[in-house]
């Protein structure tokens, strides 16, 4: 779509930028073919890839159980559960496409290791008790910034995201509905529960973002309404509704200094940012094994796509009998 | 029904269910890992439906006898399984899991439309139920099967040694229970040495136009469900191992 993306070289930017900031202010949606900033194409793309990304990442710590799912009714709601992510991944790519850029070249940048992707991913699932808790937790902290990002300026992005939340709500239930089982189940299964909320209080907390001082790009986001609220609100709404879920149900969390203010928010402790960083930069406990068991896919799915390309040019479908 | 007819009712159906359960198991061990997008979820969603139908005949099982149906998937020992073989040997490459689906799909297909008519409601239900479901994974295995059959050198090759692999274990599909005569002589289920002519015809007609060298020879054909690959050992040991880990734990 040449001459679609503007950039501030260009004579008339100055003239559509304001046509554009205006519209956005006017409450009206971006659609693909609309005159944009370069600059929030860019913003788009990295943004929406990267979400791809940690939905095609993001099934494999979950995947990693389904084999070893406890009953048929748990087994049977985690492959659904995993199928849903490569359904999201699926439908975001085809949002990014929208902004001209190839699935192939979103996955080159996934498997080079230049695209990143939501760094709670590069944490390991050590216990069955995880599965629950990522349903309660990253799954509910995905779904306060998805429904922020549902009210997005860029129609694709937007109509995605109310799509995803609406599956998202059955993860985030069921993940709770399991974790709850489990704090009022034997010791054993407690146990586990509280071990799991342990380890993923912090990165569920960390993945909404740094603060919003430190969140480079936060101010021309907002002003173009991609987002719509800042790191730190979206972080104090996921905080305000599961601290006090999560202690209604006799379990503790890993913060102690945790508590209500007079307004009625729940006040977490320092992050450890620095440890943040360092997952975000490759750092993480499960970095390295995830990015290879993407490469690995990939690389052992070559021939198949190949047979896949040769079969489409010979074209010569065998009556289907069934 | 007689008692001899209940149990070899309740013995068919403990087969059926376990052959669904653990080739669900072996596809589930693609997702995330497949050679597409949309194959992870076109796989994820075959399994799902083959966990749904091993619960469906569980379920069968549980009103003739009582017994709970996730006792019976997670708390059986391997010797107790009545899987046929084919299902359990590990999944190999994407040419290996597709065939077994295909061969798989094929002969369920005939199976269920035979026992849409049995005399036992229960099973006539179920058989009508499931083989809508059915219907698509043959749609997609049997393109499949073509795709790869037809495709490049490699995925030809590919695809004939896993035919080569899986020739003999899919013969067991058509080996009857002991006792299964029973219910076969009152319509409860139909005789698998009469399916296994249209199965025979179907697949050895598809896989020729695919491309794949037949006939082959029989190589190793198991014959009672009572006894089992090497595989299905450490398969029940993973698929177990959470529900078994807390003796004490009743709800999952």
């Amino acid at each position: 779509m040449p001459g679609k993306f503007g950039t501030p070289t260009d004579p008339d930017y100055a003239l559509r930028l304001a046509e554009f900031e205006a519209r956005i202010a006017r409450g009206e949606k971006i659609e693909p073919g609309d005159w944009m900033p370069e600059e929030y194409r860019r913003q788009l793309v990295r943004m929406i890839s990267q979400h791809a990304h940690s939905e095609v990442v993001g099934m494999l710590p979950e995947g990693a159980w389904i084999t070893r799912a406890p009953s048929l009714k748990r087994k049977m709601i985690l492959i659904a559960k995993v199928q849903d992510e490569a359904g999201h991944g699926q439908y975001l790519y085809h949002a990014a496409e929208t902004l001209g850029i190839s699935r192939e070249e979103m996955l080159e940048a996934l498997l080079s290791g230049r695209a990143k992707y939501s760094s709670i991913f590069n944490y390991p699932t050590l216990t069955w008790a995880d599965i629950g808790t990522i349903g309660w937790l990253v799954d509910g902290a995905a779904i306060k910034n998805q429904t922020m990002l549902a009210q997005c300026s860029y129609g694709p992005y937007s109509r995605a995201m109310v799509r995803i939340c609406a599956e998202e709500t059955f993860h985030h239930k069921q993940g709770k509905e399991m974790v709850i089982a489990y704090a009022k189940g034997t010791p054993k299964q407690r146990q586990m529960a509280q071990d799991a909320i342990n380890r993923w209080w912090w990165p569920a907390l960390m993945m909404l973002g740094p603060h919003d001082a430190d969140s480079p790009n936060s101010e021309v986001l907002i002003r173009w309404g991609v987002k719509t609220k800042s790191n730190d609100t979206v972080r104090q709404e996921f905080i305000n509704e599961h601290a006090p879920e999560i202690l209604a149900t006799g379990l503790s969390l890993p913060d102690p200094e945790l508590h209500q203010d007079p307004q009625g928010n729940w006040r977490h402790g320092p992050i450890n940012w620095e440890e943040f960083w360092s997952v975000v930069g490759g750092n993480g406990p499960m970095n390295k094994e995830r990015l290879e068991a993407r490469r690995r896919a990939h690389t052992e799915g070559a021939w198949v796509r190949e047979a896949l390309e040769a079969y489409a040019a010979k074209k010569s479908p065998i009556p289907m009998a069934v | 029904m007689s008692p001899k007819a209940q149990a070899a009712l309740i013995a068919k159906l403990t087969a059926l269910a376990d052959d669904e359960l653990i080739l669900s198991h072996r596809d589930s061990e693609w997702t995330g890992h497949g050679p597409i997008l949309e194959e992870d979820i076109a796989l994820a969603n075959i399994a799902q439906d083959e966990l749904g139908h091993a619960s469906t005949w569980l379920s069968l099982r549980q009103a003739l006898d009582g017994t709970d149906p996730d006792r019976l998937a997670f708390f059986r020992d391997a010797e107790e399984f009545r899987c046929a073989q084919l299902l359990e040997l590990p999944k190999g490459d994407w040419a290996f899991t597709m065939l077994r689906q295909y061969l798989f799909d094929r002969y369920e297909l005939h199976w269920l439309s035979a026992a849409t008519a049995s005399t036992y409601p229960p099973v006539a239900e179920a058989a009508a139920k499931i083989l809508r479901e059915e219907r698509f994974h043959l749609q997609h295995t049997q393109a499949w099967v073509e795709r790869l059959g037809q495709g490049t050198e490699e995925s030809n090759r590919r695809l004939q040694a896993a035919l080569e692999g899986q020739w003999g274990y899919a013969q067991q599909l058509f080996v009857p229970l002991p006792g299964e005569e029973i219910l076969v002589g009152e319509g409860i289920v139909p005789e698998l040495r009469r399916l296994k002519e249209d199965w025979l015809e179907n697949v050895t007609r598809h896989l020729q136009a695919s491309g794949l060298k037949l006939p082959l020879p029989p190589g190793y054909q198991p014959h009672s469900r009572e006894h089992h690959t090497e595989h299905l050992w450490s398969l029940l040991a993973e698929m177990q191992s959470v529900a078994r880990w807390d003796a004490e734990a009743r709800i999952w």
